[in-house]
Order: C-alpha cells, then sequence, then structure tokens
C-alpha cells in the first residue's frame, strides 16, 4: 500500500477492526471465562465478566464425568491418522501429477475433486452396514480410514499446488552438476517440499479434528472423539454452563492453537487453489 | 498416483452402488429386512412426502441465509481488515477463530449460553433493555441456526475475500480517485468486480458444505421445529426410523443436487488449472 494515510485514519481503522473482532471472538471468550467460574456466577444476572472466583473446578468434575482423556485421545489417533495415512498416500500421486504429467492428470484431478462433492448423507447407510458386516463400528482404525478418504481429494490437491510451484529447472541444474536420481530426491526437492507437506498436514489434522458427521454416526463408546464429547453435553442436568464450558473449551483449545499456524494454508486447501 | 485412484474409486463407486440397490428395493432393517424389488416407487415417495417439501424450503432457507450474511459481512470484513491499522494480525486471528470450533461445540455453545431464554447472554441484553427475552430455538428456530452456522463460515468467507482483496490493484484505486470517483464508485466498478471470482468460489463452496449441515441441528434442535433439512430427513429416515429404501431414494436426490453444484465449481477450478 503505497497510499499515505493518516494517524486519524489509522487509529479509527484499529478501533473499528478490533471491536468487530473481539464481538466475532467474543462466544470463544465468554466460554474460556465462564469455565473458570461457578455454576452459581456462571449464570448470575447481571452477567460477571472478570471478577469472580477463578475455580478448576469444573475441568476436574467434567475430566471425571465423561473420562476426557479418552476421547482426546481418541481424536488425536482418528485425526493424527487419517492425516499421515492420507498423506503418505498422496505424496506419491501429488508428485507424478506435478512432475510427469500426462494429458489425463487434469481429468484425474477434477474427478478427485469430485468426489469430496460427494454428500456423506448419500452413502450413510452404506458405510454404515458394511461396518457392521465388517464388525469395525465404533473402530478407531475405520475411522481412520475413512476420514482419510473424506479428506485425500483436499490432501493431494494441497500437495500438488505446492509441488507446482518447484521449478524444473532447479532439477537440471542439480543433474548438471552431478546429482543422481537419489540425491536429486534427496537433496534438492524433499527440503523444497517440506513447508507444502507440513502446510498439508495442519490444515487436514484440523479438518479431521471437527469432522462432525462420520465420527457422530459411526462411534458410540470406545472409539468417540471429541466431536461426540461434546454431543453428549446436549441434554442439560441442572446447573451446567460452566461444565460445558469447561468440556468446549478442553475440545478446542488444541486446535484453535493450530489454526492460528494455518491461516494461509486455509485459503489455499479449501479453495483449491483457486483463490492465492 | 495409482494407489490414490484407485482408493478414492473404491470409496466412491461402492457406496454409491448400494445406496442406488437399496433406493430400488423395500427395504426396512427392522421390519422384516430386504422385501423386494420396488422399483422407483422410493423415488415417488420421498417426494410426495408431507415432509419433503417443507425439507426443501428449510434447506434453501438456511443455505441461502448463511450465504448472504457470510458474503454481505465478508466483503465489508475484509474491507476493514484491508486497511491499515495496529495490530492487524491480532485482529484477524480473532475474525477467524470460529472457523477452528467444531461444529458440535459451537452449536452447543450458542445455543445454551447465548440462546437460552433464562440465562443465555441474549436474554440478559433483552432484559437490560426491558424486553422480553426469546425463545430462540422455538420461536425463531430457522433465524438461530442461520446465526450459529453463520458465525462458522463468516470468518472463511472473509479470509478468501481478504486474499482477494489483497491482490487488488492499489494504483488503479489511486487512479480512479484522481479522476474523481467517490468511494462508492470506486468499491462498486473496480472492487466488486474484482471480488467477482472469489465471490463465486465463496459461494459454491459453501454451498456444498451447508446443504450438508449435520451436526448444528444434530445437537439443537434434533430437526424439531421445522429446522430437518434435506440431509436431516435423510438421516431420520435412514437411521431414526430404519427406512433405507426411502432413505436412500433421498441420497440419491442429494447426490445428483450436490453435483450440479459440483460441476460448476469444477468449471471454475478447471479454468484456474490452465493459467
Amino acid at each position: 500500500m503505497a497510499r499515505a494515510v493518516t494517524t486519524q485514519r489509522k487509529a479509527l481503522n484499529t478501533a473499528v477492526a478490533w471491536t468487530v473482532g473481539l464481538l466475532i471472538f467474543f462466544p470463544i471468550l465468554w466460554t474460556v471465562l465462564t469455565s473458570f467460574k461457578t455454576e452459581a456466577e456462571a449464570i448470575a444476572n447481571p452477567p460477571v465478566i472478570l471478577f469472580f472466583d477463578w475455580t478448576l473446578e469444573n475441568y476436574g468434575v467434567v475430566q471425571e464425568r465423561s473420562n476426557y482423556m479418552r476421547f482426546l485421545w481418541n481424536s488425536v489417533i482418528i485425526a493424527g491418522g487419517s492425516t499421515l495415512l492420507g498423506v503418505l498416500i498422496a505424496v506419491p500421486a501429488a508428485w507424478s501429477m506435478a512432475f510427469v504429467p500426462s494429458k489425463r492428470t487434469k481429468d484425474i484431478l477434477l474427478w478427485m475433486l469430485s468426489t469430496k462433492m460427494l454428500p456423506a448423507v448419500g452413502v450413510l447407510y452404506p458405510i454404515y452396514l458394511l461396518c457392521i458386516q465388517l464388525g469395525v463400528l465404533d473402530n478407531r482404525v475405520a475411522l481412520v480410514v475413512i476420514l482419510m478418504l473424506i479428506n485425500l481429494p483436499i490432501i493431494v490437491w494441497m500437495l500438488y499446488t505446492y509441488f507446482r510451484e518447484i521449478p524444473g529447472e532447479i532439477l537440471e541444474a542439480a543433474r548438471m552438476d552431478g546429482a543422481g536420481l537419489k540425491e536429486e530426491l534427496l537433496y534438492v526437492l524433499t527440503p523444497m517440499a517440506v513447508p507444502g507437506i507440513a502446510s498439508t498436514i495442519l490444515l487436514n489434522f484440523i479438518l479431521a479434528w471437527n469432522e462432525a458427521f462420520w465420527t457422530l454416526n459411526l462411534t458410540s463408546v470406545d472409539a468417540a472423539p471429541l466431536t461426540a464429547f461434546i454431543a453428549s453435553y446436549s441434554s442439560p442436568e441442572g446447573l451446567f454452563f460452566a461444565k460445558l464450558s469447561a468440556a468446549s473449551t478442553m475440545a478446542i483449545a488444541p486446535i484453535l492453537i493450530l489454526g492460528w499456524f494455518s491461516q494461509k494454508q486455509l485459503v489455499r486447501g479449501l479453495t483449491f487453489g483457486a483463490v492465492k | 498416483m495409482a494407489p490414490a485412484v484407485f482408493l478414492l474409486l473404491v470409496w466412491m463407486l461402492v457406496p454409491l452402488c448400494m445406496t442406488l440397490w437399496f433406493s430400488l428395493r423395500d427395504y426396512r432393517p427392522l421390519r422384516g429386512g430386504d422385501l423386494g424389488f420396488v422399483g422407483l416407487e422410493n423415488f415417488a415417495r420421498f417426494v410426495s412426502s408431507s415432509s419433503f417439501w417443507p425439507a426443501v424450503l428449510t434447506t434453501v432457507l438456511i443455505v441461502g441465509g448463511v450465504l448472504l450474511v457470510s458474503i454481505i459481512f465478508g466483503v465489508l470484513l475484509a474491507m476493514l481488515l484491508d486497511q491499515p491499522m495496529w495490530g492487524q494480525g491480532i485482529v484477524r486471528i480473532l475474525v477467524i477463530a470460529p472457523f477452528f470450533v467444531m461444529p458440535t461445540v459451537s452449536a452447543l455453545v450458542w445455543k445454551n449460553m447465548f440462546m437460552d431464554p433464562t440465562n443465555g447472554v441474549f436474554a440478559h441484553i433483552w432484559r437490560a433493555f426491558g424486553a422480553d427475552p426469546v425463545v430462540w430455538l422455538t420461536d425463531v428456530p430457522i433465524l438461530s441456526l442461520i446465526l450459529i452456522i453463520s458465525w462458522q463460515w463468516l470468518p472463511f468467507a472473509t479470509l478468501i475475500l481478504l486474499t482477494a482483496f489483497q491482490s487488488l490493484d492499489s494504483e488503479q484505486l489511486e487512479a480512479a480517485e484522481m479522476d474523481g470517483a467517490n468511494p462508492l464508485a470506486r468499491f462498486f466498478f473496480i472492487a466488486l468486480p474484482h471480488l467477482s471470482r472469489a465471490i463465486t468460489i465463496v459461494i459454491l463452496i459453501q454451498t456444498i458444505f451447508l446443504l450438508a449441515v449435520f451436526a448444528e441441528i444434530f445437537v439443537t434442535t434434533g430437526g424439531a421445529f421445522g429446522t430437518r433439512t434435506l440431509t436431516y430427513l435423510i438421516y431420520q429416515r435412514v437411521l431414526e426410523s430404519q427406512n433405507v429404501g426411502l432413505g436412500s431414494a433421498g441420497g440419491v436426490y442429494a447426490i445428483i443436487l450436490a453435483n450440479i453444484v459440483a460441476l460448476f465449481l469444477m468449471r471454475i477450478v478447471g479454468k484456474n488449472l490452465d493459467r
């Protein structure tokens, strides 16, 4: 921006933007604050904002009531497992499409994208039935595979757009300097591909963590991740705002932190490279 | 590339064929199982059932409402965030944060902590102005859902529109300013046309995700009070009332609908690939 801006103008922008930003962020902030209140303070009228007796009690109760750690562990396994498995399968695919494109590469990419558009509810019963038949209903491995398949198109696409930015000339230069295929892969391409792969892993981990259709419909006890953990709080039992807040905070905190690092990848990943 | 293609092919074709097969049969696992071939009867019954058109209307209202809110406010927010200010990075994080909240959490937080008619934040605000609190999820259920889902999707629209804004040529804007174009004219004749592609993409991608909205309805109203969308109706037919034949016919409709939207999206993305 080469335009000169007065300090006054900048101050006004800052004030408006911060107000709007805080307004949008307020539900999250409010949830986190409420999680440290007692149940009585949580529903106090008028609401107390900062000056209350901060307590960690709710977190203890939530952990005890519903065994948070087990759900967290399931979330980590399902989101992490499906992302890593997906990347392992997608890297060779994206690699060959980016560096050895054929006439059909574009069609294959678009077709992959189209599988992502398949509405989950349209195939709910077949998947449900297959899970029962194979004895993997409420099974973590089954969810790892299903979420991997759901996100595979996005993973391939993201990796493809990243790999395509690696200039081919650099390979020629390495070859001129006497690098073999092994050195080429190990010392030239891999270091250049790592940032793209890392961003892909980050975004897909978040997407898998928040996936709430298959995880709700295909789990009950053993494999239930945090999405199901929270859904179990949908029927209120007396005073429970503070506990609901504590549970919510525990479910979103890990991913909010990761989310901060992945804003840029979000645009690329979810628009399939159509907006940069 | 072969393994990825193969896996996706199996993942797509097997369930799809099963859905097609079930949709042609009278299949109720809890009432005698597979009762045989019924032709296209399920398709006719799904469309003629009394809950079909209300579900279509609800779907259109929710998808349309969220799109409207997220595009209008998304453009405004993107414009705001593109201005020079202090702490821009932090504001951007604040605005984007809702996107990373899992759908079940945001739905429950809004339902209880904000829309609860006795203890919710909105009730406090309403009472502070001497008004009777609104019973959000029963009185204005669709509006409430639009509010919740918009809150989740506004960050996405904003982020994409902001990215598009940042590639806008500021010299062009300056030239227009010097030629005497007022801010409104600059917005409508330069900024908005520049954004049109990004807006189209936001509309298409969000439509695909919004048609599939599930968890938000599942934990708030459970499909009551006229909040049953097509997706939710199919879910109820298949898993709750275990009428798999009928639900599968609905599923086939949903797949066709999603593919129509997807076709437009692919055309745009495909064009982009050639460049």
